[in-house]
């Protein structure tokens, strides 16, 4: 395991920040993975959003010094989608756990993925509530007792890179928090995708889920092998169900898909610089004469 | 002898699909540019084809909004219409149909019209809609010319061979119509200016009232989900989308709308969502969201009879309550709610200013009797206000809520500035992250509050809409009833009657106690329990005397508002 180096200050830390986070939780790797990834690419912290929700996952970027909305439960890619459309110079991304993305804002995952708008979601995975302390999530493994889920989990799980592959998603892909390096790769692919990119991360949390621990997803993943082709959709639907071992990396990748915001024509100036048309205003009033 | 003077209201009543949309439309249009007052109203059932669907128009010698129950002149496209407006239909009601279509009703005075032969004869049934104008326009005495001219305008890009079978259908109808008005012994009287003489008007509905309101203030960003009658806004900007570079994005639901447009709104765009009472109900938590966040927002919300569904094409000021108390905690909030199609338009630029101004959600209250509605405007009350901008440009030091001692922190937007911009749902420090310090909370609190008082020094002060300000009895009216109190006050004249309009509902100003005090106060609205009257005891502490309500999904008729002030 790589720990991030102490000697070079990153531009996104914030170093006296009171952490709200469990000791050990998946959630530091992934934050600094994602910082890595950030770095990296060279992106600037000043023309970057990470839009988040409500969960333990969704106070990522209150931990990060980079622009930020915290919105609520379930809702931050109906906001990601606000500000992208209003300024498409902005790097978004889009950052909440499992039941935010996918229980309460289950419906707004789907029809993100269909607008195709050129930003990023990274959910962090964890098979739990854990801010609500240790109910059953959409992803938690059938079986899995809870103070909630007395008789065990009953639900058949959600799997989000079937579903986003169903949706025709341009780009899905999964890691694991526990792999910081492999982990930082998938995130600058996938921010420097153009197109709605998908990256479910396998986080453990190590209070309320007992089942998917570190160990667990060491033994029960795999890494996508050297020539694996992420261009063929239907071999990533195979990966996709995959469900003896979890198979990690770019599972499907598909260049040039038009975006949403070439579609509806907004162009680079942002909506708060927009000039006032007075010439088509008067011709519009003119038409109701 | 029939003899109308200053005032007639024709009913067009037909099924969904058979065309009343179009004639009343034409009709007004012609009737605008020949100098009449024109105002035209509209019930339909929740349908898209068939039952039983009607449109007044009124011409009117003063400028009315108003809907009358009277019917001088009823054209009924089949036999439901006859039965649908039965209880309207009097001895002095002319019902013009065709009398094969008719039979099974009993319209009373029927005056056989062969709509559709006419439209057959100019060489197509779909020309009926052409032929029922032109025998308006006979029966009232208003020359053919202005129909033909219209015609050709708007059939022009269909080939000469349609605008010429329109202008025949037209001329087919037109005679029948002077012929009967002539055997019927009708006579019409309306003063029309000279052409030279009359101000410049436009003609809108209050959709498009809105509409311009929001173009004109600069409107950017529109996310909303459709629901009647709010959709309306919804199409007005998608159809104005490329010329004014807006942003139109249909969300999956209405909770995506709004938290889409406070996205939008927190990275600078000047954003509206429009929905119905339903659909707000979901919007609910953005509501919270701004009143947290400190994110400008407009709503515009185009009141139906609730709850739940209720009835989706009728009308209702029932949601007054909803929006006052609408988002979990305690914030400001602004509503308005315009009378006029001028004001709708002045106030929707406003309710832009003020979100901006104070960083708080403002909301337009309109209904589906006020946006469905049509009528002339004068272009001098079409106003354009100027733009104000309050964005700033950020600093390193740069806190989205920072304390000042407005209550105010200067609104920065991400990549406008050297500074970052964090904006939480949770209560937060100034630097917007979340926060659990008791007096952080405290003084968050009441910096969001603050606001509420200049809010209310600066809100709009009702208008006298009739009678005098000494009068001791004052009716209280508020949104789309203004028409309807100034038309019954005109009516009544009397002395001791005053109405007071309010479009602005919240936050009332203080001054507003005063213009009450020692008046005997009724409240007139289109709802059952009467909740402006209680929302003007909660603020003011100003007693109702009197509730004129009505709840039945209709608009209050000025016949039913004279009859109720002569209670008074």
């Amino acid at each position: 395991m790589k720990t991030p180096s102490p000697a070079k200050p990153n531009p996104f830390d914030m170093p006296n920040k009171e952490m709200g986070w469990c000791p050990g939780c998946g959630n530091y790797k992934l934050l600094d993975a994602l910082k890595g990834a950030l770095i990296e690419l060279g992106i600037d912290r000043r023309n970057l959003v990470v839009v988040s929700g409500i969960g333990q996952g969704a106070k990522t970027p209150q931990y990060l010094n980079t622009n930020m909305f915290n919105g609520l439960h379930g809702r931050s890619l109906p906001a990601a989608l606000g500000i992208r459309l209003s300024n498409r110079n902005l790097t978004v991304i889009a950052e909440s756990g499992d039941g935010c993305m996918y229980g309460e804002g289950g419906n707004h995952f789907l029809h993100a993925i269909r607008r195709n708008c050129d930003m990023t979601l990274i959910v962090h995975d964890n098979m739990i509530y854990g801010l609500t302390k240790g109910q059953a999530s959409p992803t938690s493994l059938p079986g899995m007792k809870t103070p909630v889920q007395i008789d065990g989990v009953m639900l058949e799980p959600f799997n989000p890179l079937a579903v986003s592959l169903a949706l025709n998603a341009p780009f899905v892909a999964r890691a694991s928090a526990g792999d910081e390096e492999e982990t930082k790769e998938i995130i600058k692919q996938a921010i420097s995708f153009r197109g709605f990119a998908v990256v479910d991360v396998f986080q453990p949390c190590v209070v309320f889920n007992r089942l998917n621990t570190y160990q667990w997803f060491r033994e029960n993943t795999y890494y996508l092998p050297g020539d694996y082709d992420p261009a063929d959709r239907m071999q990533a639907f195979a990966k996709a169900v995959e469900t003896e071992k979890l198979p990690l990396g770019v599972i499907f990748r598909e260049e040039g898909r038009p975006v949403y915001e070439d579609l509806l024509g907004i162009g680079n100036t942002p909506l708060r610089s927009q000039e006032f048309r007075e010439e088509a205003f008067e011709k519009m009033i003119a038409e109701y004469r | 002898m029939r003899h109308y003077s200053s005032d007639i209201s024709i009913v067009f009543g037909g099924g969904a699909g058979q065309g009343i949309q179009t004639i009343a439309s034409t009709l007004v249009n012609v009737l605008k540019r020949s100098g009449c007052h024109v105002f035209a109203c509209t019930e339909f059932m929740s349908r898209v084809r068939g039952g039983s669907n009607s449109t007044q128009v009124r011409i009117t010698g003063k400028k009315r909004h108003a809907y009358v129950n009277r019917i001088d002149f009823l054209f009924a496209l089949n036999a439901d219409a006859i039965a649908h407006l039965k209880t309207r239909i009097t001895p002095t009601t002319m019902v013009f149909a065709d009398k094969n279509q008719v039979e099974s009703a009993d319209p009373g005075h029927l005056v056989d019209t062969p709509i559709t032969a006419f439209a057959r004869q100019a060489g197509n049934p779909i020309y009926s809609s052409t032929a029922a104008v032109a025998v308006a326009l006979g029966l009232l005495g208003i020359p053919q010319g202005g129909l033909d001219n219209y015609l050709r305008e708007i059939f022009a890009d269909k080939g000469e061979s349609v605008v010429a079978d329109n202008i025949e259908a037209a001329r087919l109808g037109y005679a029948f119509g002077r012929e009967t008005a002539l055997r019927e012994e009708i006579e019409v009287e309306i003063a029309v200016e000279p052409e030279k003489n009359r101000p410049k008007e436009l003609l809108l509905d209050g959709t498009a009232a809105v509409g311009i309101g929001a173009v004109a203030a600069g409107c950017t960003f529109i996310s909303s989900y459709p629901m009647s009658p709010g959709t309306g806004v919804l199409t007005f900007l998608a159809q104005r989308s490329h010329e004014f570079s807006i942003v139109v994005d249909q969300a999956e639901d209405e909770i995506a709308a709004i938290n889409t447009a406070l996205g939008a709104s927190y990275a600078g765009a000047r954003a509206i969502v429009t929905t119905s009472g339903g659909g707000f109900a979901l919007m609910e938590e953005g509501i919270s969201l701004a009143g947290m966040t400190e994110v400008p927002l407009v709503v515009h919300l185009g009141q139906r009879p609730g709850p739940a569904t209720g009835m989706p094409t009728r009308t209702e000021q029932g949601d007054l309550s909803l929006v006052l108390h609408a988002g979990h905690g305690e914030f400001p909030r602004v509503i308005l709610a315009p009378g006029t199609f001028a004001e709708a338009i002045l106030l929707t630029q406003r309710a832009f200013q003020l979100a901006d101004r104070y960083q708080l959600t403002v909301f337009v209250l309109t209904d589906q009797f006020f946006l469905d509605s049509a009528g002339t405007v004068p272009e001098s009350a079409v106003r354009k206000e100027p733009i104000e901008r309050h964005i700033v440009e950020t600093d390193e030091e740069y806190m989205r809520y920072r304390f000042t001692p407005d209550g105010l922190s200067p609104r920065g937007v991400p990549g406008y500035g050297k500074g970052i911009v964090k904006c939480d749902s949770h209560e937060h420090d100034e630097t917007g992250h979340l926060t659990e310090n008791f007096e952080t909370r405290r003084r968050m609190v009441e910096k969001r509050l603050r606001r509420i008082k200049a809010l209310a020094a600066e809100s709009l002060m009702p208008e006298l809409v009739g009678g005098s300000a000494d009068a001791p009895n004052i009716v209280v009216a508020w949104g789309s009833n203004r028409g309807v109190l100034e038309e019954s006050l005109d009516t009544l004249q009397r002395a001791d009657l005053a109405g007071l309009h309010f479009s602005q509902l919240y936050p009332i100003n203080p001054s507003v106690a005063a213009l009450l005090k020692g008046k005997i106060v009724t409240v007139l609205e289109n709802n059952a329990s009467g909740q402006f009257a209680d929302l003007l005891h909660r603020e003011l502490a100003v007693s109702t005397a009197h509730r004129i309500l009505k709840w039945t999904g209709e608009p209050f008729s000025v016949e039913e508002v004279v009859e109720a002030l002569r209670e008074i």
